[in-house]
């Protein structure tokens, strides 16, 4: 990025407001739709500013991996669909794709969100096999927030399907629920020049020296984390950055309640 | 013998599921659009007129038109369909660009392709032909030079009776037999520019299936004109587009 425009956009963001009007610690406006798949188990739609992604869960019934034979299992995938943007290309995940993916599994795996035990059909041989797919419609932005409320708002919208003869019958869904047991939210915190802000747009994700998402739980606690960008950090950036992170995980965890 | 003679979700054999269209839904695309028609539904977003990368796959006569069909994986009606190109994927992106490009003008971009990606959240049989008509709003929305746009909508034959827009139900149907036609029409001229079959038809009912798709060609493409318009107004109302 222009040298220039750089430190002229540092130096506005001094006065603590950015580009679009924002103060530096403000989301734009988010909307979180349910069911939006008819196809899913789960669904739903997420919108942080003309950032879009659709997030779907399917289930199917899978062996248990066989060190852990009573224990369902939960995957996350991340498609950056090259319709989202022009920087994205059709073809085998790129890095980014995966990194969001790892991320937002991380998330939910290390926090136990999901009760996988509830998952066991029978031990050693059926489990239940949750994939999560987050799929981007527009990006303008904060993809890695998204995508964490995202696969949270999925999971909370999936109604099992029925099973007939230990086969899933797709064409009818149950009333039981997934067994959600906590809400790990993740927050990304940017670091420019000796600013933090949350929620970059495209642009601000360019100038950013480095970032940090910090997932945290109800309680407060950390149950992942990730540092990205060129440009490494203290250990009182990370500090400001925990505490800006969770301070926001609790009002991103509002709309999902 | 004819025994389906009632339709499942009660439409008349003449009727498509109800459609809902918009364009201009994906921001950074240059085009774009979402169609739905019943329970399948399909965004197009355009790129382009853009470079086009590795410089061989250039024609210094012609502009490029690539077309990408992909299913989410929660888009289909049983299992999870896994990411990726697959055979039928790439066969339909393949007569989805041939279905769209007798409407473009490819000779106005040489050296250059347009790049239109068809995504489908969820699906319940006639995807390929909501691909169709979203990725021509889409292709209008990103101001190329069309002679018109392309609709969309398959027919066929379920237990003997010729119907239109069958859904996954009907294309399923066990008794009797089942044959399903996609169809892609230009309803300016009536010139058909996509047509395959699955399932087996006698000469005078697939005469009979074609006439029923041309009319409602025509109701669907008043729907994509709908949705351009819709979209201009909006923009000059400064109004949000879902509010119209």
């Amino acid at each position: 990025m222009n040298k220039g425009l750089k430190s002229h956009i540092i130096k506005s963001l001094g006065t603590g407001i950015r580009g679009d009007g924002r103060s530096l610690e403000d989301y734009r406006e988010i909307t979180i739709e349910k069911g939006v798949s008819s196809t899913a188990e789960g669904s739903a739609r997420v919108k942080i500013g003309d950032t879009e992604v659709i997030v779907g869960v399917k289930l199917s019934i899978d062996k248990p991996f066989s060190d852990r034979p009573d224990e369902g299992i939960v995957m996350v995938g991340t498609e950056l669909l090259a319709m989202s943007s022009p920087e994205f290309e059709s073809g085998p995940p790129s890095i980014w794709s995966i990194e969001i993916a790892r991320v937002t599994d991380r998330g939910i795996r290390e926090s136990k969100s999901i009760d996988v035990k509830a998952l066991c059909i029978t031990p050693g041989e059926k489990v239940w096999l949750v994939s999560v797919d987050i799929c981007t419609l527009n990006d303008d932005g904060n993809i890695l927030d998204a995508a964490s409320l995202g696969a949270l708002a999925a999971l909370q919208d999936v109604r099992l399907p029925k099973v007939e003869d230990n086969l899933v019958n797709y064409k009818e869904k149950t009333d039981e629920k997934l067994p959600l047991q906590k809400l790990p939210i993740g927050v990304t915190v940017l670091k420019v020049g000796n600013e933090f802000i949350v929620d970059p747009t495209s642009e601000e994700e360019k100038m950013a020296d480095s970032r940090l998402t910090i997932t945290s739980m109800e309680d407060g606690h950390i149950c992942a984390m990730q540092k990205g960008g060129d440009t490494p950090i203290t250990a009182e950036d990370v500090e400001k950055m925990v505490e800006l992170s969770i301070k926001k995980s609790a009002e991103l965890r509002r709309l999902l309640e | 013998m004819m025994v389906y003679n009632k339709r499942n979700d009660g439409r008349a054999f003449d009727e498509t599921r109800d459609i809902e269209a918009k364009a201009g839904v994906i921001k950074r695309a240059d085009g774009s659009a979402y169609f739905r028609i019943g329970k399948t539904a399909a965004y197009a977003a355009v790129y382009g007129p853009r470079d086009l990368f590795p410089r061989f796959m250039q024609n210094p006569k012609r502009g490029v038109l690539r077309c990408n069909y992909n299913m989410m994986p929660f888009s289909g009606m049983g299992e999870r369909v896994r990411p990726g190109a697959n055979r039928r994927a790439k066969e339909i992106s393949m007569v989805t660009e041939k279905a769209l490009s007798p409407v473009l003008d490819l000779d106005s971009f040489p050296n250059a392709v347009v790049d239109v990606y068809i995504e489908l959240p969820q699906t319940d049989a006639g995807s390929r032909c909501a691909g169709i008509c979203a990725a021509s709003i889409a292709l209008a929305d990103a101001g190329l030079d069309m002679k018109d746009m392309v609709a969309a909508v398959s027919a066929g034959i379920v237990d003997g009776s010729v119907l239109i827009d069958l859904d996954y139900k009907e294309e399923a149907h066990e008794e009797g037999g089942v044959a399903d036609i996609p169809v892609a029409m230009i309803p300016s001229t009536g010139e058909i520019s996509l047509l395959q079959m699955d399932g087996v038809i006698s000469k005078e009912n697939l005469k009979k299936a074609i006439a029923m798709v041309k009319t409602a060609c025509i109701k669907i493409n008043e729907a994509q004109k709908k949705a351009l318009k819709d979209k201009y107004i909006c923009d000059v109302q400064n109004c949000d587009g879902d509010k119209k």
